[in-house]
C-alpha cells in the first residue's frame, strides 16, 4: 500500500498540489483523475520520487521515502515499475533490448536467462514477433505493450502509469487497461493510474481519487461516480457529449416517470 | 546583472551535473560497450569533413603564403614552414574543434534533449540508474579520446593539401615544401596541440550534454539548446585558447 500525506509542491510560486492526501491499495487499479494541468503527472512523480515535495510524507508500505538514504532508495526503485505518458521506450534500443535494460542493469543473470525472462514478459503483454524491431517501427499500442513489459521485467511491487491509454484508439485503450488491471492482480502490485479518459475509469476505477487544480476534491470507485453530487466531479465525468446525452436521456425518462 | 546572475546559476547547474556525472558506473561492461558505439559513430561521422576541410585549408593556406611572401630575401621553403606552423598551432586544434562544436556538438545536446522530452531520462532515473552518469560518461570519455585522433589526422592532412599545390602548380617546388615542413620543426607545438584538443574535447562533450540534459518542453527548446550549446561551447573554446595559449607556449 502507497499513503500520501499533506503533499504540497509548487513550481516558481504556482502551487501545483495543494495538500493532497490519498491511499492507494495493493492488488487494485488506483485511479488518480483530472482535466488536464490539474497535476496528476506532478503527483505521480512526486510519488516516485522524480520531483521532490515542499511538504508532506509519502509511504510505502509504511516507510517514509522522504526520509530514506540513497541506498533505500535504489533498493526501492528496482521495486517500482513504471509506464511514462509517451511509453518512453529507448530509441536506440530493440524491443527486446528495452526489456532487458533493467534486467542487465539489476541483476546478476545470464544473458540467456535475461532473454528468457524478457521473452516471458512480452509474451504476457501478448506481444510476440517484435523482438527485433526498434521502436519507432512499431504502432503507438505496441509501444505501450513494451513498455509495461519492461516496467514489470523486475516483478514490481509498484506499477506507476502516466495515461496508459492517451494517443490510442478505444479499442486499444480498453486491451491495455485490462491488461494492466490483470497484471495487477496476478502479481499483487500497487498499481496508480493517471488518466483522464472516462472509458477507463468506468472499466478499471477500483480505487479513484479526482484532482481539480492541484486539490482532492473527491473520492471513491467507480460505481459512486455518477452518483456523485460534487459539481466539479459532475463537470469532469459528463463533458463528453455521449455522456451529456445519456444522462440527459436518463433525467428525462426518470421525470416522464 | 540579470545576465550575470543567470550566467553563475547555469555554472552551477553544470558542476552539478558533472558532479552527477563522474562516479562510478554501475557496470562496467555496459559503459565500455557505450564508449565503443559512441567512439566509432564520432569517428565514422567526422573523418570526412574533417579531412576534406584539413585537406582544402591546407592547400589555401600554402597558396596565400607564396602569395604574400613574394620577397625575394625570403626563401622558398618559408611556405612549408608557415604552412606548418599555422596548421599546428591554431587550424587544427582550434578551427577544427570550433567546427566539431557545431557538428558533433549540436548532435550530442539534440540527442540527449530528445531523450528528455521523451522522458526516456525519467525512466532511466525511476529505475535507479544514474542517467547522467550513464548516458553522458561515455560520450566525454570518447571525445576526449578520438577528438584529439580527429586533430591528429587534421594536420597530417592539412600538410599533405599543401604538398598536393606544391606539386601541381608552380608556386613553389614540393621539394623546397617538404624542406620548409622539417626546418626549424618544434616537436612541442604537435604536443600543444593535442593537450589544447583534449581541453576543447572536454568542452564540447559536457557542454552539450548540460544543454541538453537540462531541456525542459518539447522539440522547440531541443533545438534551442542544440544551438545554445554549440554558440557556448564556441565562445568557451576561442576563451580556453587564449588562456592555453598564455600558459603553454
Ligand atoms: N517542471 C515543471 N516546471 C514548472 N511547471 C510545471 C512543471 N511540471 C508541471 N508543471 C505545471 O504543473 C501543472 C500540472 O501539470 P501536470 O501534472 O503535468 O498535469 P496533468 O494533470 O495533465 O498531468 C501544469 O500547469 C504544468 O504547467
Ligand atoms: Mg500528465
Amino acid at each position: 500500500m502507497i499513503e500520501v500525506k499533506n503533499i504540497v509542491k509548487s513550481f516558481d510560486g504556482k502551487t501545483i498540489l495543494r495538500d493532497i492526501s490519498a491511499r492507494f491499495e495493493t492488488g487494485k487499479t488506483n485511479l488518480i483523475i483530472g482535466k488536464s494541468g490539474s497535476g496528476k503527472t506532478v503527483l505521480m512523480k512526486s510519488i516516485v520520487g522524480l520531483i521532490r515535495p515542499e511538504a508532506g510524507e509519502i509511504l510505502y508500505d509504511g516507510k517514509n521515502v522522504l526520509r530514506m538514504d540513497a541506498q533505500e532508495v535504489k533498493a526501492l526503485r528496482c521495486e517500482i515499475g513504471m509506464l511514462f505518458q509517451g511509453s518512453a521506450l529507448f530509441d536506440s534500443l530493440t524491443v527486446l533490448e528495452n526489456v532487458m535494460f533493467p534486467l542487465k542493469m539489476f541483476t546478476r543473470q545470464s544473458s540467456a536467462e535475461r532473454e528468457k525472462r524478457a521473452r516471458f514478459c512480452l509474451e504476457r503483454v501478448n506481444l510476440i514477433g517484435a523482438d527485433r524491431q526498434y521502436p519507432s517501427e512499431i504502432s503507438g499500442g505496441m509501444q505501450k505493450r513494451v513498455a509495461i513489459a519492461r516496467a514489470i521485467a523486475l516483478n514490481p511491487k509498484y506499477l506507476f502509469c502516466d495515461e496508459p491509454n492517451s494517443g490510442l484508439d478505444p479499442q486499444t485503450s480498453i486491451l491495455i487497461d485490462e491488461l494492466v488491471r490483470d497484471i495487477t492482480r496476478e502479481y499483487n502490485i500497487t498499481t496508480i493510474i493517471n488518466t483522464h479518459d472516462m472509458s477507463s475509469v468506468l472499466g478499471i476505477g477500483e480505487n479513484i481519487i479526482f484532482l481539480d487544480r492541484g486539490e482532492k476534491v473527491w473520492e471513491g470507485n467507480s460505481d459512486g461516480i455518477f452518483a456523485s453530487t460534487n459539481e466539479k466531479l459532475n463537470d469532469f465525468v459528463f463533458a463528453s457529449n455521449l455522456f451529456k446525452a445519456v444522462k440527459e436521456y436518463i433525467d428525462d425518462r426518470n421525470t416522464k416517470k | 546583472m540579470k545576465i550575470l546572475f543567470q550566467s553563475l546559476q547555469r555554472f552551477g547547474e553544470y558542476v552539478l551535473l558533472l558532479r552527477k556525472i563522474f562516479t562510478t558506473p554501475d557496470r562496467w561492461n555496459e559503459f565500455f560497450r557505450r564508449f565503443k558505439d559512441e567512439a566509432y559513430m564520432l569517428v565514422i561521422d567526422s573523418i570526412a569533413i574533417v579531412v576534406t576541410i584539413s585537406l582544402f585549408i591546407g592547400a589555401v593556406i600554402t597558396i596565400q603564403t607564396q602569395g604574400n611572401i613574394s620577397s625575394p630575401l625570403l626563401p622558398a621553403y618559408t611556405v612549408g614552414l608557415v604552412t606548418r606552423d599555422t596548421l599546428l598551432l591554431e587550424f587544427s586544434s582550434s578551427i577544427m574543434c570550433l567546427l566539431l562544436a557545431g557538428k558533433v556538438g549540436s548532435n550530442i545536446a539534440s540527442e540527449i534533449g530528445t531523450m528528455r522530452v521523451t522522458e526516456q531520462i525519467d525512466a532511466l532515473d525511476i529505475m535507479g540508474v544514474n542517467s547522467a552518469n550513464y548516458l553522458i560518461l561515455p560520450k566525454i570519455t570518447a571525445l576526449v579520446v578520438f577528438i584529439p585522433v580527429l586533430v591528429v589526422f587534421s594536420m597530417c592532412s592539412g600538410l599533405f593539401g599543401g604538398y598536393v599545390v606544391a606539386t601541381f602548380t608552380d608556386i613553389i617546388p614540393a621539394s623546397r615544401y617538404i624542406y620548409g615542413l622539417q626546418s626549424y620543426f618544434t616537436e612541442y607545438y604537435v604536443w600543444y596541440t593535442i593537450i589544447k584538443s583534449f581541453f576543447f574535447a572536454f568542452v564540447i562533450s559536457s557542454v552539450a550534454s548540460y544543454y541538453g540534459y537540462k531541456v525542459r518542453g518539447g522539440a522547440l527548446e531541443v533545438g534551442k539548446a542544440s544551438t545554445d550549446s554549440v554558440v557556448v561551447s564556441s565562445v568557451v573554446i576561442l576563451l580556453l585558447d587564449v588562456i592555453l595559449t598564455k600558459l603553454l607556449l
